[in-house]
């Protein structure tokens, strides 16, 4: 979403400056952040990097050791706005903790209850839930005999039982099947659609890249945050692609003296240039090479995939320190 | 502390203990063979023996020291029920969920301990009244009155039980954060009842006796060590300390 949209929007998440210690160790290091109402925010790093302790946090199930927090509407540290705090949001914790021996309506029929849903409510909410997660037939069923996606998906209905405004999710595709992780993924598409609000946690970069509007990539320390084409345009830079007949000197040359100094790197019948403005650059790169005598065969723009700009400021990061 | 939101998590554990055979066996079959083994025992040494070799005091001794029984299967049963519950659900790791809705970690707590509490004291009173009305069938011939109820069993059954009940539930709850399977947290368990155990052979020897009075002073101290230990449980039992310090 544009920049101007979001910050006339209601924050979510508001987070400054959130610090967690655990003795010696800190497992994440002054996160200032804001998630935006309707808005898929994923949060990507590597083991360890933090994202479980955040959730952790930013649900009030561990306290911070420095830094401040506004989740939907709550401040957190006060008591009784970490219990209006835990009414307004959903968990999916990285763990899916069902009670094993109960089925799949009476483990939902319990959240409801603690969450103090009127009983036709919460009849009504279960029987939605578990038909769109396709369960329905399953639902009185031990736990115990369901597949790890099928748990999945019933952790999932739990968090939303009780129509949470905000949605945390750790991991949710973890350890599943492809088809498994599909389904998943796409009711959280559905949920998308309804415009909840949803903070997930994932390793998956193109799960982040098809599902979330903007990413942020932590390692103790936030790295960065943006919207993935944002992310990939800003740490990567853009690059075209020419492919022509026969690549030379002379066409480099042609093609810096029209666009200024640059770098460009031929391999086989491909130069990529590097460009700032796609739009504005490609029409002048395509008129230099013609200009200059070369024959064009095609020209394109190379974007990185999030996986290759995650990598890179994980290790830069990591050679950094 | 809303009690409704306690009871809530109390109910949902008595449920799952449904599913557990030994939890029902625990809880029906120990209280039910103090019941009904005593008198049966009694009844057989009045047959056997004769009553005119076995003098009412040493029948009256007999008798008084098997309800303390009663007090020791409350020191021991909690630990079987509470340890499950507790272990149990940190083992499914189905706490931190529970966390995150909007229940107190002292509603959670509270009814963790109600869901020990309720049925083991039930399982106890219950087998109590069964356990005087054979023993007074059994003796009464003999004694000439009926020997139950009396101020030492009413002393041991409401205030010694329900103490040693939730003395036993808070020292599953201390076992539990250290320990990360049922069956380990019973046996550690298992030595609550020693203190108990003790008691009961110091005053079989006849180095105190256990009436009315000296009861009394027991629940007192019981009472004082339930407290402490309360402080000690409640603190174990923080979000923060489930989550980031428990084994
Ligand atoms: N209770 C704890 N005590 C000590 N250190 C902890 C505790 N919980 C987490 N940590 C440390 O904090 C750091 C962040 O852990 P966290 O679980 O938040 O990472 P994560 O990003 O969720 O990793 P993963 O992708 O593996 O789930 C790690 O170094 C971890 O070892
Ligand atoms: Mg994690």
């Amino acid at each position: 979403m544009p920049l101007a949209e979001a910050a006339s929007l209601v924050s979510m998440i508001h987070a400054v400056g959130l610090t967690k210690r655990f003795g010696n160790l800190t497992a994440v290091e002054e996160l200032s952040l804001d998630v935006h109402e309707g808005e898929v925010f994923g949060f990507l790093g590597p083991n360890g990097a933090g994202k479980t302790t955040t959730v952790r946090m930013l649900t009030s199930l561990i306290s911070r050791s420095s830094g401040t927090a506004e989740v939907a509407g709550c401040t957190l540290g006060r008591d009784a706005d970490e219990l209006e705090l835990r009414r307004r949001i959903g968990l999916l914790p990285e763990n899916v903790g069902l009670y094993e021996s109960t089925s799949a309506v009476q483990n939902l029929e319990y959240f409801g209850r603690l969450h103090r849903l009127p009983e036709a409510k919460l009849r009504a909410n279960i029987e939605r839930l578990l038909r769109m997660m396709d369960l329905w037939n399953e639902r009185d069923r031990p736990i115990a005999t369901y597949s790890k996606g099928m748990k999945q998906k019933v952790a999932i209905a739990r968090a939303l039982v009780h129509d949470p405004v905000l949605l945390f999710l750790d991991e949710p595709t973890a350890n599943l099947d492809p088809e498994s992780a599909k389904t998943v993924r796409d009711f959280i598409l559905e949920l998308k659609k309804e415009r909840r609000t949803i903070f997930l946690n994932t390793h998956h970069l193109d799960e982040a890249e098809r599902i979330c509007d903007r990413v942020g990539i932590l390692r103790t320390r936030l790295l960065t945050v943006g919207s993935p084409e944002a992310l990939r345009d800003r740490l990567w830079g853009s690059r075209t692609v020419v492919r022509v007949e026969r690549p030379s000197e002379a066409l480099v040359v042609a093609i810096t003296d029209r666009l200024g100094p640059r770098k460009v790197e031929i391999s086989g019948d491909t130069m990529v240039v590097e460009v700032t403005d796609p739009d504005r650059d490609n029409p002048e790169i395509a008129a230099a090479v013609v200009g200059a005598g070369g024959r064009l065969r095609q020209i394109s723009q190379l974007s990185p995939s999030l996986e290759e700009v995650y990598l890179r400021l994980i290790h830069e990061q990591g050679s950094a320190g | 502390m809303r009690l409704s939101q306690a009871w809530l998590v109390a109910r949902h554990d008595l449920n799952l203990y449904r599913h557990r055979r030994t939890i029902l066996y625990t809880l029906v079959a120990f209280p039910l063979g103090v019941a009904i083994g005593f008198p049966v025992l009694v009844r057989y040494l009045l047959s056997r023996v004769g009553p005119a070799s076995i003098p009412s005091p040493v029948l009256v001794g007999l008798i008084d020291s098997f309800s303390f029984f009663f007090v020791i299967a409350s020191a021991t049963l909690p630990i079987a029920v509470a340890s499950y519950s507790i272990v149990g659900e940190k083992i499914e790791k189905s706490l931190e969920p529970l966390l995150a809705t909007p229940t107190t970690d002292g509603e959670i707590l509270l009814g963790k301990a109600l869901a020990a509490l309720v049925p083991t004291l039930a399982a106890i009173w219950a087998s109590s009244v069964l356990y005087m009305v054979l023993m007074d069938r059994v003796t009464v011939g003999h004694l000439g009155y009926l020997f139950y109820p009396n101020a030492e069993i009413a002393v041991v059954l409401l205030a010694l039980a329900p103490l040693a009940c939730l003395f036993a539930v808070e020292v599953s709850i201390l076992i539990s954060a250290r320990v990360a399977d049922v069956r380990t947290a019973q046996q550690i368990g298992g030595i609550v009842f020693l203190p108990f155990v003790l008691l009961y052979v110091v005053s079989e020897v006849g180095i105190v006796t256990l009436d009315t009075l000296h009861l009394l002073a027991v629940s007192g101290g019981l009472a004082l060590v339930t407290l402490g230990l309360f402080a000690l449980s409640r603190r174990a039992f923080e979000r923060e300390e489930i989550l980031t310090r428990w084994k």
